[in-house]
């Protein structure tokens, strides 16, 4: 196998961990706004009690699919940030207001008034983001960016202020808010909180299904390359069926309360998207320009980070494993948050 | 306002605004360590309530400052992606090992901060000394990045493109261990100095507070240690400069002929039309010594460099003198504090009883942030017109997008209002904190 396409698949692998760890933080974002009835309360706080110890590392994920596109593949890092500067700039506003209001309401005064006050930043920054972080996404895919000798040619709107990109976003709001709600009922014992996230896990479910419809429509138009992706290779065919499966899966383990049999399936499922997306995108990084070939950098770069990605992966898994098993191994047995906070 | 200078602007303010979380990041968990490692050791658990006192005092900070890296590693191609297409895969490397360190410090910090009930009193301590050395790792590693940009190595320029990548030799430029350590010794420095401000600031209002008192104490050795150390580093550094940026030293000391035997400048106003810098105290053959270790030895002046291959020479000239200024004067404070300290623990008396000592602390406390951030005014003002010296302008990396105001001003605005909560949560934190040392451990068994 080729190099560049081990480093990408490093790249895509970080971003499906950043959606599956991350993307589950914003989507608890998304229920502490929508948290409602009578023990709407006790929602917020598990949500909280659920992200405090891991979001930070979680949001790492990010980090490492930037840097790892810059080094591996400069050129292509330099002409999405320059079409997509007004998305990503957005997306990046949106990334300090949730971090930094999710850790001020916290430290802050324990007053209702004032809680509310940070949960409504966190929560509707939780919201803008991820539906931000599929529109650049989206716009990658689209192949709208078109540049020339290095200079963006399609202008600063264009690529992503259009319904495929959108779609997109609002497509990985769903997934990060469904996932999120499956997490959510293994995160507590209480019988009514775990029906409520049931419930959402559900409904959220659905709308996942209708966007995940409504973005293979528009890629029609919107996505050309990308859709005939799909249909070229055999492998990402054989993706989608095993998506369409695990989709299957998640909804009759929620339907019959299997929920660790839900967090896979889920988890699966969000997995398979994105590595159909990549597998039809393949072996462009930006389409239709730019490939994990044309953009690559010299040998020795990319051996080297390789190298630098085995190593980090020895220390980090272990590390990351210590974490989540500190603070997920067991569901919490009270919903004070105020108890983790010392 | 240019869109060049608004890029320049929205990437100076948004580090300037980062360092000081980044800074705090590196020095307070070493703090944290030592305070809960006498706890586990004494069995006082004043030293419990310090360590948890300062533990969310960090999370807070460390929250803004993971934030507003992000943002950082996002606008190096947001605002320089021609910059990032042309040295992305030379300097890839030391981002990459800082996602790591980045990655490690997160991971740890988040058992540190939730996990005091949950894990091993000593596993706990681990946590600890992992976000202290990953933190101080992640530091070196973006300075090393930086370092590259002042003293490029690694490749070789063929046609005006990069050829014969040496990732390890650029990591290894001239310029990068002197940098990192002179950057982390800074860290320490700077947020000991503080922390020492703000406990000397209580304990003049509660002088007997044992809790203020121990905290003080730490504080001011990691601070003071640093501070100590950190002039030496200094020297080190501007001897590098000499040799890889000779205009940016003559920037530094207003030097604008190249003399024999130069003097070193304290104060006085470059004028740049005139090629002079007037109203200097100067203290002959000093530069010469400090630059190139020997009174006689040749500095290069300003004037050997066309115009447009000079950094503003009066901001540069000016930034450099308080950073110097600051650096020896908490060096000199943390001697004071050496001295009172020796002479205590020979006597056995209290060393912090003295008003003055802790009034001077207390006027102390900004002088290592106020150092930091004009040390990065002269590093990166000083490296103009290049943002790779002496291969590419900066003018050149900039990116095509216009009206870069717009963002700027946004940044601008939403970091000025970061700031403001943050400084307000943490007065809270601080109005607070323990009175007396009953309260202390009466709250030290509640939280245990």
């Amino acid at each position: 196998m080729p190099l560049e396409t081990i480093i990408a698949g490093v790249m895509i692998a970080s971003l499906v961990l950043y959606a599956l760890l991350g993307g589950a933080d914003y989507g608890g974002g998304v229920w502490d706004l929508f948290a409602f009835g009578k023990r709407a309360r006790e929602q917020r706080a598990l949500i909280a009690e659920a992200i405090s110890p891991v979001w930070e590392a979680n949001h790492v994920w990010l980090i490492l699919v930037i840097v790892i596109l810059f080094t591996a593949f400069p050129p292509a890092f330099a002409v999405i940030a320059t079409a997509l500067h007004i998305p990503i700039s957005l997306l990046l506003i949106g990334i300090v207001l949730r971090g930094t209001a999710f850790t001020f309401r916290t430290y802050d005064v324990q007053r209702d008034d004032v809680q509310r006050r940070w949960s409504l930043v966190f929560s509707i920054a939780s919201i803008i983001t991820p539906v931000l972080l599929g529109i650049v996404l989206g716009a990658i895919a689209s192949g709208t960016i078109r540049f020339e000798d290095g200079i963006v040619t399609s202008g600063f709107f264009f690529s992503w202020l259009a319904p495929f990109p959108f779609a997109v976003g609002f497509f990985a709001l769903a997934l990060f808010a469904f996932l999120a709600a499956v997490y959510l009922t293994l995160e507590t014992r209480n019988r009514e909180l775990q029906e409520d996230f049931r419930l959402r896990a559900i409904l959220s479910g659905v709308v996942v299904g209708i966007l995940a419809l409504t973005v293979f429509v528009l890629a029609e138009i919107g996505a050309p390359t990308v859709r005939a992706g799909i249909g070229r290779s055999s492998w990402a065919l054989a993706l989608h069926v095993l998506t369409a499966a695990t989709a299957t899966s998640a909804f009759y383990a929620l339907w019959t309360r299997r929920y660790k049999l839900a967090r896979v399936s889920a988890a699966a499922q969000v997995t398979l998207i994105l590595l159909g997306w990549a597998f039809a995108q393949y072996p462009h990084l930006v389409e239709p320009d730019i490939t994990i070939f044309s953009a690559a950098a010299p040998r020795i770069t990319l051996q080297l980070l390789l190298a630098a990605l085995i190593a980090g992966a020895i220390l980090l898994f272990p590390s990351y494993y210590y974490l989540f098993r500190i603070f997920k191994s067991q569901p919490q047995k009270g919903t004070k948050a105020a108890d983790y906070q010392t | 306002m240019t869109d060049l200078l608004a890029a320049r602007s929205q990437m100076a303010m948004s580090l300037a605004f980062h360092i000081i979380f980044a800074a705090i990041g590196i020095a307070m968990p070493l703090l944290m360590i030592i305070a809960e490692w006498k706890w586990l050791r004494t069995k006082d658990e004043i030293y419990l309530t310090l360590a948890k006192r300062w533990a969310k005092g960090t999370a807070i900070l460390f929250a803004v400052g993971a934030v507003s890296g992000t943002v950082l590693s996002f606008e190096l191609g947001l605002l320089w992606p021609t910059f990032m297409g042309y040295a992305g895969a030379i300097i890839g490397m030391p981002f990459s090992l800082e996602g790591f360190a980045f990655f490690t410090e997160a991971i740890f910090l988040g058992i540190y901060l939730y996990g005091w009930k949950r894990v091993p009193p000593r596993a706990h301590l681990f946590a600890g000394a992992m976000v202290a050395i990953s933190g101080a790792l992640s530091g070196i590693f973006v300075v090393i990045a930086n370092a590259w940009m002042n003293a490029p190595t690694g490749f070789k320029i063929v046609d005006g493109k990069p050829v014969d990548i040496d990732p390890i030799a650029a990591m290894l430029n001239p310029a990068a261990f002197s940098q990192a350590l002179h950057m982390t010794l800074a860290a320490y420095a700077a947020t000991g100095f503080v922390v020492a401000g703000i406990h000397a600031f209580m304990l003049l209002r509660d002088r007997q507070n044992r809790f203020h008192k121990a905290a003080l104490a730490i504080a001011l050795a990691v601070g003071g240690i640093s501070s100590i150390l950190q002039p030496l580093s200094g020297d080190l550094l501007a001897k590098r400069v000499a040799k890889t940026q000779p205009v940016k030293l003559a920037a530094f000391e207003g030097q604008f002929e190249t003399q024999t035997g130069a003097p070193f400048r304290i104060g006085g106003i470059p004028d740049e039309e005139a090629g002079v810098t007037r109203y200097a105290i100067e203290i002959p053959y000093l530069l010469s010594i400090l630059a190139h270790g020997a009174p006689k030895a040749v500095v290069i002046g300003l004037n050997e460099y066309p115009p447009d291959r000079r950094p503003p020479v009066a901001i540069v000239h000016m930034s450099f003198q308080i950073m110097v200024a600051c650096g020896v004067l908490m060096m000199i404070i943390a001697l004071w504090g050496a001295l009172r300290f020796l002479r205590a623990r020979h006597k056995q008396t209290p060393w912090l009883e003295s008003k003055w000592f802790l009034r001077v602390l207390v006027a102390a406390a900004p002088l290592g942030f106020i150092a930091i951030e004009t040390g990065w005014v002269v590093t990166e003002v000083g490296r103009q017109p290049w943002i790779i010296f002496g291969v590419m302008r900066t003018s050149e990396a900039v990116t095509p997008m216009p009206g870069l105001i717009v963002p700027f001003i946004t940044f601008t605005l939403l970091y000025i209002l970061l700031a403001i909560v943050t400084v307000w949560l943490l007065l809270r934190q601080v109005a607070a904190s323990p009175q007396g040392a009953e309260a202390d451990q009466k709250e030290a068994r509640l939280a245990a």
